[in-house]
């Protein structure tokens, strides 16, 4: 349905900027206004708006039978948006960190992903479920994951992962909108919090009305003709950041945010491996069999891909858990220098 | 009878974690004036401070010896304390240090001291399963000890923690169950998440005894705890105890409680079990003398601990590459450094 709507990125002229969780909170209100069977369950989403700001003033406008803080059960309610999903309703449920994926990963793998598919077709789970998700400020191993691969990996799901202000409401109304799962993952660190400032970047002009981003459309956040640099979420910032510093040295990097993994925009990726022969990839997920691999694999599977592609550098958080201490967490999450040395790498001039 | 002993320990337990608390927000907060930036300063990261819920870590753990098992949730500090976890090892962890309790690696929400059986997780009602497991191991090898695990009110509608509740009472488990309740799950009073305000009544369901403790009165906690692990050591099987605390703090550091009434704080400081525990101190002929001896006695450790602690190496930042296994295996690339860093990384 809304993947046939078109994406007003050309024509969002507006002076208006907004920080990314103003303009998901916006989508959302606009859904909520337009129609009654869209509601958003989670903890601490009602009086406190969302611990990063997710739900901010909406519990003002709709109350609480709509904006509605559940006990600490996120099987019981995660599993009840599956279930009020299936009976019509469009509902939303918080994940307040993905890393709690694990309380109620039976309800999100083998309820939300699979009912569809299992029921033949017969019933859809229009439901979104949104999380914070992301590192860089040392919360340690249970409360700094990505998992971008984990649910990109199994089959059902759609998986939103934003890095600006305008891209998180287009794909936000999406999400509302898509008759499937949807798991829309948010980066603290570009959420535009007061206690944990988000860098330059998430912050842009956003449109008043309401437009769509169409899922599967990758967006080349800076052209260039060297390398091809594939991320996504903060590493977006990260590597544009990374580009500017390669441009001084005339190295000329394209930045390519893939902004949903499910489903992945492979041909915009292929696109800019053609031109530019090589390829890194940048992501603040684990690094074995996750993006950074599945990325490489969709390049190298193209017809003569492989022949084209010159170099390939991964840079991506080493197989461990996210340490806290800000020594050893800056070692494992990728910063804008990593990202230049393995650009410098593929570029071969190491 | 509580004895003067166990008052008297139970007072510097509590006023050692309380000073503590004091001097971890101070160092917090320092380099996160005057905008407060939740990665800058000392201390980085979340911090949950325990400061009204002493009489809980207190009460309960004056019956535990080292050999008893302890888990806690991410508000660990005073039950730390009064576990007799390392205070200097722990502090090197929420600076971050080296010779930390978990060499930097886990921070205040993740503290692990084995030599007294004290771990603790960031997940609510998570550290449930393995209380029961220590006390699963202490039944299969016929010792005497207990497992107890601390969580907080919010995550008594965990599966975890029903769970836990049915596996321990089916195999007569020696696990106490220990609730705090401080009446905010971060900002969700508890008559908004469950219908049943007495949270010693999850007991019922599960053929345990379930008791609650409705006063911040450590007294009163150490006489209800003292029945509960008595009735572990006695391998009569689980109990559930819930505990009345409260948050003197905010959730977290940063947390700006807007959604908390100004009354409520104040109707929570009022409840101050340390100032109760004085009390009881004096009534039991303790003299200010001795009183302030225990108080200063407990500044001086607090201190040392800080001092040791701010003097000690940060770890190398190669040192994220070990211990994700006890034994690694070889010919893998199961810890390789980023591809940018590999001159000061890959040493294993």
């Amino acid at each position: 349905m809304a993947q046939q709507e078109k994406d007003p990125a050309e024509g969002g002229q507006t002076d208006r900027s907004l920080t990314m969780s103003r303009a998901m909170v916006e989508a959302i209100a606009h859904e909520m206004r337009e129609d009654d069977d869209v509601f958003y369950m989670g903890e601490d989403v009602a009086d406190y708006g969302g611990i990063f700001d997710s739900t901010e003033g909406l519990l003002e406008e709709f109350g609480r039978d709509r904006i509605m803080d559940v006990p600490i059960s996120e099987t019981a309610y995660i599993g009840a948006a599956v279930g009020a999903a299936q009976a019509g309703m469009r509902p939303i449920a918080e994940l307040m960190f993905v890393d709690f994926f694990g309380v109620g990963m039976d309800q999100i793998y083998n309820q939300m992903a699979k009912n569809t598919y299992m029921s033949g077709g017969a019933v859809s789970v229009p439901m979104v479920l949104t999380a914070a998700v992301g590192g860089t400020y040392n919360d340690a191993a249970q409360h700094s994951q990505t998992l971008y691969g984990t649910f990109a990996h199994l089959p059902g799901m759609k998986v939103v992962v934003p890095s600006t202000a305008y891209d998180a409401k287009g794909l936000m109304h999406n999400a509302i909108r898509d008759d499937d799962p949807v798991v829309y993952l948010f980066h603290k660190r570009l959420m535009g919090i007061g206690w944990l400032p988000a860098p330059d970047g998430p912050k842009t002009p956003v449109p008043e009305d309401e437009y769509t981003i169409p899922f599967g459309s990758a967006d080349v956040k800076r052209e260039g003709s060297d390398v091809t640099v594939v991320t996504l979420g903060l590493h977006v910032h990260r590597a544009l950041e990374a580009a500017d510093e390669l441009a001084d040295d005339g190295i000329d990097a394209e930045v390519v945010d893939l902004r949903t993994l499910v489903p992945l925009d492979t041909e915009t990726v292929r696109d800019s491996v053609a031109k530019t022969g090589r390829l890194v990839v940048v992501d603040e997920d684990y690094r074995s069999f996750g993006v950074t691999g599945e990325i490489v694999a969709r390049v190298a599977e193209a017809e003569d891909g492989l022949a084209a592609l010159e170099a390939v550098e991964r840079v991506a958080v080493p197989d461990v858990p996210l340490p806290y201490a800000r020594p050893m967490e800056n070692e494992v999450i990728p910063d804008a220098e990593d990202i230049t040395d393995a650009v410098r790498a593929a570029h071969g001039d190491e | 009878m509580v004895s003067v002993t166990d008052l008297q320990e139970m007072y510097e337990a509590m006023v050692t974690a309380r000073q503590y608390e004091e001097r971890l927000q101070e160092e917090y907060l320092e380099g996160k004036q005057p905008a407060f930036d939740i990665s800058a300063g000392p201390i980085p990261g979340e911090l949950h401070l325990a400061a009204g819920h002493e009489a809980s870590g207190a009460g309960v753990c004056q019956h535990l010896r080292d050999d008893d098992t302890v888990t806690a949730p991410h508000r660990p500090h005073h039950i730390a304390v009064a576990k007799g976890v390392d205070l200097k090892r722990m502090t090197a962890e929420i600076f971050g240090r080296e010779t930390g309790l978990s060499k930097g690696k886990g921070g205040h929400m993740h503290l692990f001291d084995p030599d007294v059986n004290f771990a603790c997780s960031g997940i609510i009602a998570e550290g449930c399963p393995p209380a029961v497991g220590a006390g699963l191991a202490a039944k299969k090898r016929n010792t005497d000890s207990v497992a107890v695990a601390f969580l907080g009110e919010g995550a008594i509608d965990q599966g975890a923690f029903l769970e836990s509740l049915n596996l321990a009472a089916v195999q007569d488990l020696p696990v106490v169950f220990v609730v705090e309740d401080n009446d905010w799950a971060i900002s969700m009073p508890k008559d908004r998440v469950t219908d049943v305000e007495n949270g010693a009544r999850r007991a019922d369901g599960f053929d345990m005894p379930g008791t609650r403790v409705d006063a911040d009165d450590a007294v009163a906690v150490y006489e209800a705890a003292r029945e509960a692990i008595g009735r572990a050591q006695d391998r009569n099987g689980p109990s559930l105890l819930e505990v009345q605390v409260h948050r003197r703090m905010g959730h977290f550091m940063g947390d700006p409680e807007a959604y908390r009434s100004d009354e409520d704080k104040a109707a929570a400081e009022r409840r101050d079990s340390i100032d109760r525990l004085e009390a009881d101190l004096r009534a039991h002929g303790v003299d200010d003398e001795t009183i302030d001896e225990l108080r200063s006695s407990a500044r001086e450790r607090v201190e040392e601990a800080i001092e040791w602690a701010k003097e000690q190496p940060e770890p190398e930042p190669a040192d994220a590459h070990e211990d994700v296994f006890t034994n690694p295996p070889s010919g893998v690339t199961d810890s390789e450094p980023n591809v940018a860093k590999t001159e000061t990384g890959g040493d294993d």
